[in-house]
C-alpha cells in the first residue's frame, strides 16, 4: 500500500506543471529593473546639480572603475561555467566555480567601497550635492544587490556542501541566482556607461 | 540605547488619544481574553496565522481591511466634525498639528490598508478557484505578503500612541516632509509603513501573475478566462510596474531624511518636482490597481444576477487592457499647475480624457448585460447599480479635471476631494462590498443577510451623496483641501450637510456590522446554508466546488470547454467535479510560520528605524535574513493528501449535493 502511494505520488509529480519558480523570479527581476530604471531617471535629472561641489570629472577615477567592470564581467563568466557543471551534476566543479565567482564579487565590492570611502573622506559624500546623492544611491543600490547576491551564493555553497546530487529545487535556486548575477552585470554596464563614462567625457 | 524614544513620545496630554487608547486596549484585551477563554490559540496559530491556504489568507486580508475601514472612517468623521464646528473664530476641537495627522492617516490607511488589503483578499479568495487551480504559484510568498501588509498597518496604528504620524498629507510632498520642516518621527512612520507594505504588494503581484500564467485549468486559454481573473491579471501587471517606483520614491525621501541627501530638499540642488513625477508615476496606476478588480467583480455579479452571459466579453477584456496601458501615461494630470508647459499638459490631459472611452465601454457592457436580462434585485445588485450611477458622475468630473485650464481653477480645492471620493467610494468601495456579498457564501458556506445588506447600501448610497456633493460646490466656492478652520459664512451650511452625510455613512457601516452579526447568528437556517456550492446559479468555476471549498479546491482539476466553464457544463449536463472519478494523491504545501516571523522581524526593523534605535534595527534585519535562510534550507515544505482522504471529503460533498437536489 505504502509502495503504491509513493508510486502514485511520483506519477502525479511527473504530471505536475514545471516549477514556476524561475519564471516568477524573472518577473521579480523585471520589477527590480524598474527600480534601477527609476534611479537612472533620477540621476539623469540631478546629474548637473553640483551645488558648487565637484563634478564627475573631478571625483571619478576611471582606471579603478575599469578594473571593477572587468572583475564583474569575469564573475559572470565563471558563474556560467558553474551552471554548466551543475547541469552535468558535477557538484565539486560547480562549487569551485561558485567559489571563484564569490571571490570576484567580493573583490568588486571591496573596490567599490574603497572608492566610496575615498570620496567621503575628501568631503564629497552623498550629502554634498544632489548629483552626489543620486550617484551614491544608484551605485550603492547596485552594490547592495551584489552584497545580497554574495550572501545568497554563500548560502547555496553551504547548502550544496557534501551533496552527491542536485535536486530540482537546488537547480532552480542556482538558476535564479544565475539570472540575478547576470542581471547585475547588465545594470553595471549601464552604470559604467551612463554614470562614469558620460560624466568624464 | 533607545534612540529618540523618550517618555514624552507618549501623548498622555491629548484626551482624544488617551480615550482611543483605552478603548482599543479594552477591545483588544476582550478579543485576546475570548480567544484564551475558548482555548482557540492553537487553532488560530495552526489553521490561520501560519496557513498558506489562499482562501484563509484572503479572509484574513479582508478582516484587516475592515479594521482599517473603521480606523480610516473614524479619522474621516473627525475631520468632518472639525469642519462643521471650526467656523467664524471657533477653533474647533482639533488643533492643526493633530488635524494634519488625521487627514494624512486617513488617506494612507484607506488606500494602503483598506483598499489594497481588501483587493488582495478578494484576489486570494477568488482567482485560484476561478482558474481551476489548487493554490497560488508561491503559497509561502503569499503568507509573507499578507504579514508584510498587516505589520505595516500595525506600525501606522502604533504611531497613534507612541510618537506621532505624518502631517504632510497622504503622499508626503517635500520639502514639507523633509527633516528641515518635519523633524519629528511622523514622516518616518509613514515611510516605513508604506515601504514595508509595498514589499508585500509587489510580491502579491508577482505571485498572482505567475499563478494566472502558469496554473490555469486544462482548456482555459486566455480568452476563456473569467473577467474577474482578467482584471486581476491586468492589476498584477500594474503592481509590478508601479510599486517599484513607489519603493524608489520612499527610499529617496528616506535617504534625504536619514542621511542628509539632497534629492528633494530646498538646498543642495534638490528638486521637489522630481518627487511629484516619481510618486505619481506610482500613484496614478495605483488608482487602476484598485478599480480594475472592482470592475471585474461588477462583471461577474451583473451576468450572474441578469441570468445572461456578459455582454461583449471581448470588448470588456480589451477595455481592461487599454485602461491598464493608458493608466501609465497620465500621471502628470495630478500636477498640471506645476508648470510643465502647455504641450506637456495638453498631452497628459488628452490621454486622461481618452481613458474615459474604455471605461464608457464597460459601463455600456454592464447596461446591455442587464438589458432584456431577468435581473434579480439581490442586495449585491444594489451595489452594482449604485456604482454605475455614482461612478459615471465621478468619471465626468474627472474629465472636467483632465482639462488643464479648468484644473488650474480647481486644483487643490475640495472639488478634487469630491471627485476622487466619487470614484473611489462609488467604484472601488461599492465594488469590494458587492464582491464580499457575492463571494461570502463561497468562503464560509452561508449567505449574508440580504435585508441588512440593502439597508447598508441605502445608508452608504444616500450618505455618499450628502457627504460629497457639497464638496463639489465648496470647490467652486474656492475652499481648499486640508483646511483646519475658516471664516467664510457661505461654506458653513454645505459643511453641515457633508457632516450629515458622514453620519449616514456611519449608519451604513453599523448596518454592515449588523449584517455580519445576523448572518453568523442565522448561519444554520436552511435558507442561509449553501449546501450545493452554487447558491446564485453562477457561471464560473469557483462555484463548481463545495462551499467552503476543500483545502485542495478541486479533487480532479476541471477541464474547460468554453468561456464561463461552469455554466457551459451545467447546460451540457457535464459534472464539472467529475465526482467518483479517478482520484489521485494531491500535492499540497505545508503551513509555515516563516511568513509570520519575517513580518514580526520587519515590524521590529521598522519601529526601531523610526526611532533611530540602531541595535534593535539590526536585530530585526538579521532576524529577517536568518528566517529567509532557514526557510530556504527547509526541505520539508510539501506533502501528499492520500486518496482515502480525498474520497472521504468528496463523497461528503456529493451526499450534500444529492440531499439538496432531493429537497428542491
Amino acid at each position: 500500500m505504502a509502495h503504491n502511494i509513493t508510486a502514485d505520488a511520483a506519477h502525479a509529480h511527473e504530471e505536475h506543471h514545471e516549477s514556476p519558480v524561475v519564471f516568477g523570479f524573472w518577473l521579480y527581476l523585471m520589477t527590480d529593473c524598474i527600480i534601477f530604471g527609476t534611479l537612472f531617471a533620477v540621476f539623469a535629472v540631478l546629474r548637473t546639480q553640483f551645488n558648487g561641489g565637484p563634478n564627475g570629472h573631478e571625483v571619478f577615477e576611471l582606471s579603478g572603475v575599469g578594473i571593477e567592470t572587468a572583475i564583474l564581467l569575469l564573475s559572470s563568466i565563471t558563474y556560467g561555467f558553474g551552471m554548466i557543471a551543475a547541469h552535468d551534476n558535477k557538484i565539486s566543479t560547480m562549487r569551485t566555480w561558485l567559489g571563484v565567482t564569490f571571490l570576484l564579487g567580493l573583490g568588486f565590492l571591496f573596490m567599490e567601497l574603497r572608492e566610496f570611502s575615498h570620496m567621503i573622506a575628501e568631503g564629497n559624500g552623498p550629502d554634498r550635492s544632489a548629483f552626489l546623492s543620486s550617484f551614491f544611491t544608484l551605485v550603492g543600490t547596485h552594490g547592495l544587490h551584489v552584497t545580497c547576491g554574495l550572501l545568497w551564493m554563500a548560502v547555496l555553497l553551504f547548502q550544496t556542501a557534501g551533496k552527491t546530487e542536485l535536486n530540482e529545487r537546488m537547480i532552480n535556486k542556482l538558476t535564479c541566482l544565475s539570472l540575478f548575477w547576470h542581471f547585475l552585470d547588465i545594470v553595471w554596464i549601464c552604470v559604467f556607461t551612463f554614470v562614469y563614462l558620460m560624466s568624464v567625457i | 540605547m533607545l534612540g529618540k524614544l523618550t517618555w514624552s513620545a507618549i501623548p498622555i496630554d491629548v484626551p482624544i488619544l488617551v480615550g482611543t487608547f483605552i478603548g482599543a486596549a479594552i477591545a483588544g484585551l476582550a478579543v485576546l481574553g475570548l480567544i484564551t477563554y475558548y482555548g482557540k490559540w492553537g487553532y488560530l496559530w495552526r489553521e490561520w496565522l501560519t496557513s498558506v491556504d489562499h482562501k484563509r489568507i484572503g479572509v484574513m486580508y479582508i478582516v484587516v481591511a475592515l479594521v482599517a475601514l473603521f480606523r480610516g472612517f473614524a479619522d474621516a468623521i473627525m475631520m468632518r466634525s472639525q469642519l462643521a464646528l471650526a467656523y467664524a473664530g471657533n477653533p474647533g476641537y482639533l488643533p492643526p498639528h493633530h488635524y494634519d495627522q488625521i487627514f494624512s492617516a486617513h488617506g494612507t490607511i484607506m488606500i494602503f490598508f483598506m483598499a489594497m488589503a481588501f483587493m488582495q483578499g478578494l484576489m486570494n479568495i477568488v482567482v485560484p478557484l476561478q482558474i481551476g487551480a489548487r493554490d497560488v504559484a508561491f503559497p509561502f510568498v503569499n503568507t509573507l505578503s499578507f504579514w508584510m501588509t498587516t505589520i505595516s498597518f500595525l506600525l501606522v496604528n502604533v504611531s497613534l500612541f507612541i510618537g506621532e504620524f505624518s502631517q504632510c498629507g497622504w503622499l508626503a510632498y517635500p520639502p514639507l516632509s523633509e527633516q528641515q520642516f518635519s523633524p519629528g518621527v511622523g514622516v518616518d512612520y509613514y515611510i516605513w509603513a508604506v515601504q514595508l507594505s509595498g514589499v508585500g504588494t509587489l510580491l502579491t503581484g508577482v505571485n498572482f501573475f505567475t499563478t494566472i500564467v502558469k496554473m490555469r485549468a486544462p482548456g482555459m486559454d486566455y480568452m476563456r478566462m473569467p473577467v474577474f481573473t482578467w482584471t486581476i491579471f491586468c492589476t498584477t501587471v500594474l503592481i509590478m510596474v508601479a510599486f517599484p517606483i513607489l519603493t524608489v520614491a520612499m527610499g529617496l525621501l528616506g535617504l534625504d531624511r536619514y542621511l542628509g541627501m539632497h534629492f528633494f530638499t530646498n538646498d543642495g540642488g534638490g528638486n521637489q518636482m522630481l518627487y511629484l513625477s516619481v510618486i505619481w508615476g506610482w500613484g496614478h496606476p495605483e488608482v487602476y490597481i484598485l478599480v480594475l478588480p472592482a470592475f471585474g467583480a461588477f462583471s461577474e455579479i451583473t451576468q450572474t444576477f441578469s441570468r445572461k452571459p456578459l455582454f461583449g466579453y471581448k470588448t470588456m477584456v480589451y477595455a481592461t487592457a487599454s485602461i491598464m496601458v493608458l493608466s501609465l501615461v497620465v500621471w502628470v494630470h495630478h500636477f498640471f499647475t506645476m508648470g510643465a508647459g502647455p504641450n506637456v499638459n495638453a498631452f497628459f490631459g488628452i490621454m486622461t480624457m481618452i481613458i474615459a472611452v474604455p471605461t464608457g465601454v464597460k459601463i455600456f457592457n454592464w447596461l446591455f448585460t442587464m438589458y432584456k436580462g431577468r435581473v434579480e434585485f439581490h442586495a449585491t445588485m444594489y451595489w452594482v447599480i449604485g456604482f454605475m450611477i455614482t461612478f459615471s458622475i465621478g468619471g465626468m468630473t474627472g474629465v472636467m479635471l483632465a482639462i488643464p485650464a479648468s484644473d488650474f481653477v480647481l486644483h487643490n480645492s475640495l472639488f478634487v476631494i469630491a471627485h476622487f471620493h466619487n470614484v473611489i467610494i462609488g467604484g472601488v468601495y461599492f465594488g469590494y462590498v458587492a464582491a464580499m456579498n457575492f463571494w461570502f457564501p463561497k468562503s464560509f458556506g452561508f449567505k449574508l443577510n440580504e435585508a441588512w445588506g440593502k439597508r447598508a447600501f441605502w445608508f452608504w448610497f444616500v450618505g455618499f451623496y450628502f457627504a460629497f456633493m457639497p464638496l463639489y460646490v465648496l470647490g467652486f466656492e474656492g475652499m481648499t483641501r486640508r483646511m483646519n478652520h475658516y471664516d467664510n459664512p457661505a461654506w458653513h451650511p454645505w459643511l453641515l450637510i457633508a457632516e450629515f452625510g458622514a453620519v449616514l455613512i456611519a449608519l451604513g457601516i453599523v448596518c454592515q456590522l449588523t449584517q455580519l452579526y445576523v448572518s453568523i447568528r442565522d448561519r444554520n437556517l436552511a435558507e442561509n446554508r449553501d449546501m450545493t456550492g452554487d447558491p446564485w446559479n453562477a457561471r464560473t468555476l469557483e462555484w463548481s466546488t463545495s462551499s467552503p471549498p476543500p483545502f485542495y479546491n478541486f479533487a480532479i482539476l476541471p477541464v474547460v470547454h468554453e468561456l464561463d466553464a461552469f455554466a457551459h457544463d451545467k447546460e451540457a449536463g457535464i459534472d464539472t467535479r467529475n465526482a467518483g472519478g479517478d482520484y489521485q494523491p494531491i500535492h499540497m504545501p505545508k503551513n509555515t510560520a516563516c511568513g509570520f516571523l519575517i513580518g514580526a522581524f520587519s515590524f521590529i526593523l521598522g519601529f526601531a528605524a523610526v526611532w533611530w534605535i540602531w541595535w534593535l534595527a539590526a536585530v530585526g534585519l538579521i532576524g529577517v535574513i536568518a528566517t529567509v535562510i532557514a526557510r530556504s534550507s527547509d526541505n520539508d515544505v510539501d506533502y501528499y493528501v492520500p486518496v482515502s482522504e480525498v474520497v472521504r471529503i468528496e463523497n461528503e460533498h456529493t451526499h450534500n449535493l444529492m440531499a439538496a437536489q432531493a429537497a428542491e
